[in-house]
């Protein structure tokens, strides 16, 4: 196991195997969403009570649940570089984070176009809305301390520190539903219970939801690849990837 | 066995107790600020021009007044403790004191909760005293601005508490300020719900104990957590000069 840890600590190590894997990710991802997708907007019941406009379900919820969990992931890889200084959680923070930005803006955008129809606007500053964007908000503050610091261990570090203090909004974000009467649903899928909708239409959905998890490992294995290139290119190896492609 | 920590050490340790160099690290920020009394001053005229500005701005009319005033207030009491978090470190950053707190033998984290909490009592304090003078011009009633006082009082620490992280994370930036305000914004945004939150309820007539629970636990929160963090923050930035 230790040796495991050891591994991952070494960008080299990590950039040979995401190269395998990541194509994996891509296929399989595109593969579940797609499936979802078009299961999910062209086969799956109509919503008795919200019509058809329900539909965006299938993008909204994989994007609202990713947001939250790259944050998450965020964090933990912040304790990571707190703790342990290992460079490839620091990699993967800030390869990360326009990603969590950009997923975060479209679960707010699909979630005020679900809202225009439902709830009769596009914005309402209701408990859960805001604090998905206050995530947005700290997704942005982390990406612009870690440009403005040139020193790229400081950078790291202040990131992480950050990133900590910012997850004391994630519980906010998880519970607001159940702790303030608010417009928004409670959550579709819980761990504990059966879903609370048809299994015709929680199977798409649960596909989408995987489908896009694995493509953002597929695009933070790529975003990862660049950046490793970009830091370690005064060392031997990546000279050798680029001049003859293996590693 | 000889246990015992080495004599260097032990006589490093026994100089000046915690609590000691904590009320020292404290009155020294208090009598640097008092030289420089116009510094004091200016946050507590920018409080006052922000809060200006809604009236003549948005409408002077009672209804909307007594209605936004809260909101108001705490929204200009949050931007001038925004602008007023430079000073936390800067000027100990620019002639190297920050160097020597660090190097210190007592735990950095407390040495920063003094450099806070003098902060507060230089900032925050005072915003609150005048807060009942701007709550009357803004067509509170006297309840309301009993309840605004009391939840700034305990507001204001929170956010001195919470920008002193960013503060420490932002130390000798380029666009400090800016980079500032964005970092700490989002984190005062739950705070300046809460605290309009409680005005609100006290306005409508309802109970605001849990609000103040809650504004309680808040501060507790940032009380016992944020000077660590801004402790690693500030060790991260000094490692970066």
């Amino acid at each position: 196991m230790w040796q495991f840890f050891h591994k991952l600590g070494s960008p080299k190590w990590f950039f040979g195997i995401s190269t395998r894997f990541a194509p994996w990710f891509l296929t399989g991802g595109m593969l579940l969403l797609v499936t979802g997708a078009v299961w999910g907007l062209a086969f799956a019941p109509t919503d008795y009570l919200q019509g058809d406009s329900y539909r965006i379900i299938f993008i909204h919820v994989p994007t609202a649940m990713l947001a939250q969990s790259v944050y998450i992931m965020m964090a933990s890889a912040g304790v990571v570089t707190l703790v342990w200084r290992m460079k490839l959680a620091d990699v993967f923070v800030k390869a990360v984070a326009p990603v969590g930005l950009v997923i975060t803006f479209l679960a707010l955008f699909t979630g005020a176009v679900w809202g225009k129809p439902t709830w009769g606007t596009w914005w309402i500053w209701d408990a859960r809305l805001t604090s998905m964007l206050i995530l947005l908000f700290l997704y942005g503050g982390v990406i612009a301390l870690d440009r403005a610091i040139n020193d790229e261990k400081s950078a790291a570090r202040a990131v992480a520190v950050l990133t900590l203090v910012g997850v004391v909004n994630i519980p906010i974000i998880k519970y607001s539903v159940e702790w303030w009467n608010t417009l928004h649903q409670p959550a579709t899928f819980k761990l504990t219970e059966k879903p609370s909708m048809p299994a015709e239409m929680w199977v798409p959905l649960l596909l989408s939801v995987l489908g896009l998890y694995l493509i953002f490992g597929w695009l933070a294995c790529v975003r990862m690849q660049t950046e490793i290139l970009c830091r370690e290119q005064r060392s031997r190896w990546v000279k050798e990837f680029v001049t003859t492609g293996r590693v | 066995m000889n246990t015992e920590a080495p004599p260097e050490v032990r006589l490093a340790r026994n100089r000046v107790g915690v609590l000691a160099a904590m009320k020292g690290v404290f009155a020294r920020d208090i009598k640097l600020a008092f030289r420089q009394r116009q510094d004091l001053l200016n946050p507590l005229l920018f409080f006052v021009m922000v809060v200006t500005l809604f009236p003549l701005g948005v409408s002077p009319e009672i209804s909307f007044l007594s209605e936004a005033g809260a909101g108001i207030l705490w929204v200009a009491a949050l931007l001038s403790v925004l602008l007023s978090l430079d000073h936390l470190f800067r000027h100990d950053f620019d002639d190297g004191t920050l160097e020597q707190l660090v190097l210190q033998p007592q735990p950095l984290f407390l040495l920063i909760l003094a450099k806070t909490v003098a902060h507060w009592m230089l900032t925050g304090l005072p915003l609150v005293l005048l807060t009942p003078v701007l709550g009357v011009m803004v067509h509170l009633d006297g309840n309301s601005i009993g309840v605004l006082c009391l939840t700034l009082l305990i507001g204001t620490p929170v956010l001195s508490l919470i920008g002193a992280i960013g503060a420490a994370l932002t130390l000798g930036l380029r666009s400090a300020g800016v980079l500032l305000s964005l970092l700490v914004i989002p984190l005062y945004i739950p705070v300046l719900i809460f605290g309009t939150g409680t005005v609100a309820a006290a306005s409508d007539g309802a109970a605001v104990g849990a609000y103040m629970a809650l504004m309680g636990a808040f501060l507790m929160l940032a009380l016992t957590l944020a000077p660590f963090a801004a402790a690693a923050a500030l060790r991260i930035s000094l490692s970066n000069g």
